[in-house]
C-alpha cells in the first residue's frame, strides 16, 4: 500500500534494485507519452516541431484540464459521469453569455462551481452513489447546454481567443499550458497539508474523521476544485474551437476517466497522481488521431485503435506492479 | 396498517414503484384522463429492453465496488447487426439469428473477463476498452447493413395480449427466473459473496474468478440478446440502437434499489426503475416541453428520486 502511493505520489524513490519497478510505475506514463511521440516522429518526422506540436496538442489543453477535473473527484473515491457534458454546458456559457454579457457571464460559470460543491455537500450528507447523482447531473448539463445554444454557433471572447493563440518562445503554448496546470495541481493535492487531508478523505474517511477534519468540506472541496477545472476546460476548449456546440464536450467524460488511470490514478483510496493525469490526457490526446492519422489508420478502426493502446499501456503497468508486489 | 406501510416503505425497489405511479399519474391528470392505458403498453413495451441489459448490468454492478460494463451499448449494436445478418430476412432462420446474437454477446463477455482477469485491468476501463474495439467492428461490418428482420420475428415483438406486450409477459417470467437464480442458487449467493467481501468470499472456497466470468459473460449475453430484440422491434439493425443503454442500464440498477457499493441486489426494483425512467419521459412529452427542459428535469428528477431513496436506508 505504502510503496505504491509513494510512486503515485510522484516523488521518486531513493534509486536502488529494490526501488526499480517502483520507479518504473511512477514514469509508466511518461514512458507510454514517449512510445507515442516516438512513433509520430518515426512517422512524420516534420510533425516534431514548434507548429507540429501546437497543432497536434490543440485539444490536449481542455483534455487535460477535464482531467484534473475528474481527478479530484476519484481523489474522494467517487466518480464524476457528468463531466463531459458539463464541460459542453460551460462551453455554452462562453459562447454566447460570456462574449456579449461578461459579468452575467462569469456569475454563472460561479454558480456552477458553487453547484459542484453542493453535489459534493449533496453526496457526502445523503450517502448517495457518485456515479448515479453524476449520471442525473449529466442530463441536466445537456439539457441546460441545448436551451443554451439549441443550434451550434456562438463565438469565443476575444480575450480568451488571444490567450489560447499565445506563442510563448521555444516552447509551444499547449505544452506550456500543461505543464502549468500539472504543477498548479501537484502542488496543491500533493504538496499542501490541506492536499493530504483530502486524499486522506478518500483513501481512509474513518482515520480522517476522527483526527477532527470535517469530511463534508473535504468532499466539497473536492467537488469544488472538479468544477474549477471543468469549467477552465470548457473555457480552453472554446478558446480554440472558437464556437461552441450542446455536445461538444461529450467524449470528456470518458477520455477524463481514462487520463487518470492511464496516469497512474486507483479508483478507490485516493491515490491519484495530477502530473501523471496531465501526462496521460497528453498521451490520449496524441494517441486519439494524430498518431492515427499518422499511421494511416482507417477512421473505422481508428476507435478500437484507441482501445488497444488503452489496453497495451494498463497491462504493462500490470507487468509492472505485479513485480512490485512479488519483490 | 401503518406497520405494512412502513415495511413496504424500508423495500429499497418501493421508491422506484412509487416514482412510476406518481409521473403515470402526473401524466393522466394532464391529458384528462385519456390514454392512460395505451401509455402503460407503450411504456412496458420501451421498458423491457432497459430491463434485459439492467439484469445483467446488475450481477455485474453485484459484484463490488467498481465493476461495471460500459461495453453494453457497442454490445447491443453489435449482436444486431449479426442478428438481422444471420436471420437475413427469412422466418425460418430466426432461432439461428437470436442463437448468433447470444454467441456474440457472450464472446464478448468473455473477451472483457480475459481483459480483466489477465491484465488485472480495473473492469471500467478494460469494458470501456473493449467497447471501442466493439464499436469499431460493428461500424466496419455494419456499414450500409440494410436487412429488415424476418416478418415473423418484428410481429412478434410487436403482439399484445389484452394490451400487455407479450415481450414483457416473457422477460416477467425471465425477472423471476433471474431472481430465483440470485436469491437461489449457489452462483447467485456467490455473487452476493463477493459483492459483500471478495477476500472473505475466496476464503469461503468460492471460486471467485469463475463466478466473476460467469456474471461478465451473463451480462454480455443479455446485452446480444437485447440488440436482437430492439432490431425486431424497431424493424433493422444500427450501430446506434444502443447507445441509450448505457446510462439506462446504469440507472435502473441503482435507482431500482441495487447497491453501487456491492453485494446487495434488487429484481424487483429493475421494473420500478425501468417503468419509472420510461413514463417520465412520456410525462414529459406529454406536456409538450421542449428538448433541452425535457433533459434537465430527467436529470433533476433521477437525482430527486435518489436523494429521497437514499435517506430511506441511511444506515451504511
Amino acid at each position: 500500500m505504502s510503496s505504491g502511493s509513494a510512486a503515485a505520489k510522484g516523488a521518486l524513490p531513493v534509486l536502488g534494485a529494490r526501488n526499480m519497478p517502483r520507479l518504473l510505475r511512477a514514469l509508466l506514463p511518461a514512458l507510454s507519452l514517449a512510445l507515442v511521440l516516438a512513433g509520430i516522429a518515426w512517422l512524420n518526422p516534420r510533425a516534431i516541431s514548434y507548429f507540429g506540436f501546437t497543432l497536434m496538442l490543440n485539444l490536449a489543453v481542455p483534455i487535460a484540464l477535464a482531467t484534473i477535473a475528474q481527478m479530484f473527484v476519484i481523489a474522494g473515491n467517487d466518480l464524476d459521469l457528468s463531466i463531459g457534458a458539463f464541460v459542453g454546458f460551460v462551453g455554452c456559457v462562453t459562447a454566447t453569455w460570456l462574449r456579449e454579457a461578461p459579468l452575467l457571464g462569469a456569475i454563472t460559470l460561479l454558480g456552477c462551481i458553487a453547484v459542484y460543491a453542493a453535489l459534493g455537500a449533496l453526496i457526502h450528507l445523503r450517502h448517495l452513489p457518485s456515479i448515479v447523482v453524476t449520471l442525473g447531473m449529466s442530463f441536466v448539463w445537456q439539457g441546460l447546454a441545448i436551451l443554451m445554444l439549441p443550434k451550434p454557433g456562438g463565438k469565443a471572447p476575444d480575450w480568451l481567443l488571444a490567450v489560447m493563440k499565445l506563442k510563448p518562445p521555444l516552447v509551444p503554448f499547449p505544452i506550456v499550458a500543461a505543464a502549468l496546470i500539472a504543477a498548479l495541481a501537484y502542488v496543491g493535492l500533493m504538496r499542501t497539508s490541506y492536499g493530504a487531508v483530502l486524499r486522506g478523505s478518500g483513501g481512509n474517511a474513518v482515520a480522517i474523521g476522527r483526527a477532527g477534519w470535517s469530511l463534508l468540506k473535504a468532499k466539497m472541496t473536492l467537488f469544488a476544485c472538479a468544477g474549477l477545472f471543468g469549467v477552465l476546460s470548457g473555457l480552453a476548449l472554446i478558446g480554440t474551437t472558437t464556437s461552441a456546440d450542446a455536445n461538444i464536450g461529450n467524449g470528456y467524460t470518458l477520455l477524463s476517466i481514462a487520463g487518470v488511470i492511464l496516469g497512474g490514478g486507483e479508483f478507490v483510496g485516493g491515490r491519484v497522481s495530477p502530473v501523471g493525469a496531465v501526462i496521460g490526457a497528453l498521451t490520449l490526446a496524441l494517441a486519439a488521431s494524430p498518431l492515427l492519422t499518422f499511421m494511416r489508420i482507417p477512421p473505422d478502426w481508428q476507435v478500437a485503435a484507441n482501445g488497444i493502446i488503452l489496453i497495451t499501456v494498463l497491462a504493462a503497468r500490470v507487468l509492472i506492479s505485479r513485480r512490485d508486489a512479488e519483490g | 396498517m401503518r406497520d405494512v406501510l412502513g415495511r413496504a416503505l424500508a423495500r429499497p425497489w418501493i421508491w422506484s414503484f412509487i416514482g412510476a405511479l406518481s409521473v403515470w399519474l402526473a401524466a393522466i391528470f394532464f391529458t384528462g384522463g385519456h390514454g392512460g392505458g395505451g401509455m402503460l403498453t407503450a411504456a412496458l413495451s420501451l421498458a423491457v429492453f432497459t430491463i434485459v441489459v439492467g439484469v445483467g448490468q446488475m450481477f455485474v454492478v453485484t459484484l463490488g465496488p467498481g465493476n461495471v460494463d460500459l461495453s453494453l451499448p457497442a454490445n447491443i449494436g453489435l449482436a444486431s447487426a449479426v442478428a438481422m445478418t444471420v436471420m437475413a430476412g427469412e422466418d425460418s432462420r430466426i432461432a439461428l439469428g437470436l442463437l448468433a446474437a447470444l454467441a456474440c454477446g457472450a464472446a464478448i463477455g468473455t473477451a472483457n473477463y480475459l481483459l480483466i482477469w489477465a491484465l488485472r485491468i480495473p473492469p471500467i476501463i478494460a469494458t470501456l476498452s473493449a467497447s471501442f474495439v466493439i464499436q469499431s467492428i460493428d461500424i466496419s461490418y455494419g456499414r450500409g447493413l440494410q436487412i429488415k428482420p424476418p416478418p415473423g420475428f418484428a410481429d412478434f415483438t410487436n403482439i399484445q395480449i389484452l394490451g400487455i406486450p407479450i415481450l414483457a409477459i416473457l422477460i416477467l417470467v425471465f425477472t423471476m427466473g433471474a431472481g430465483l437464480l440470485l436469491q437461489r442458487t449457489v452462483f447467485g449467493r456467490s455473487v452476493l459473496a463477493i459483492g459483500q467481501n471478495m477476500r472473505a468470499a475466496r476464503l469461503a472456497g468460492i471460486r471467485v474468478n469463475r463466478v466473476r466470468f460467469t456474471t461478465y459473460v451473463l451480462s454480455g449475453t443479455l446485452g446480444g440478446i437485447d440488440g436482437a430484440l430492439l432490431a425486431g422491434y424497431f424493424r433493422g439493425a444500427n450501430v446506434d440502437i444502443g447507445n441509450e443503454y448505457l446510462l439506462a442500464s446504469i440507472a435502473v440498477v441503482v435507482i431500482g434499489g441495487t447497491s453501487v457499493a456491492g453485494g446487495k441486489a434488487n429484481i424487483p426494483g429493475l421494473w420500478g426503475a425501468a417503468l419509472f425512467l420510461v413514463l417520465l419521459l412520456t410525462m414529459l412529452n406529454t406536456f409538450g416541453v421542449s428538448a433541452g427542459v425535457r433533459l434537465v428535469l430527467t436529470g433533476l428528477i433521477i437525482v430527486a428520486v435518489i436523494t429521497a431513496a437514499g435517506g430511506a436506508e441511511t444506515a451504511r
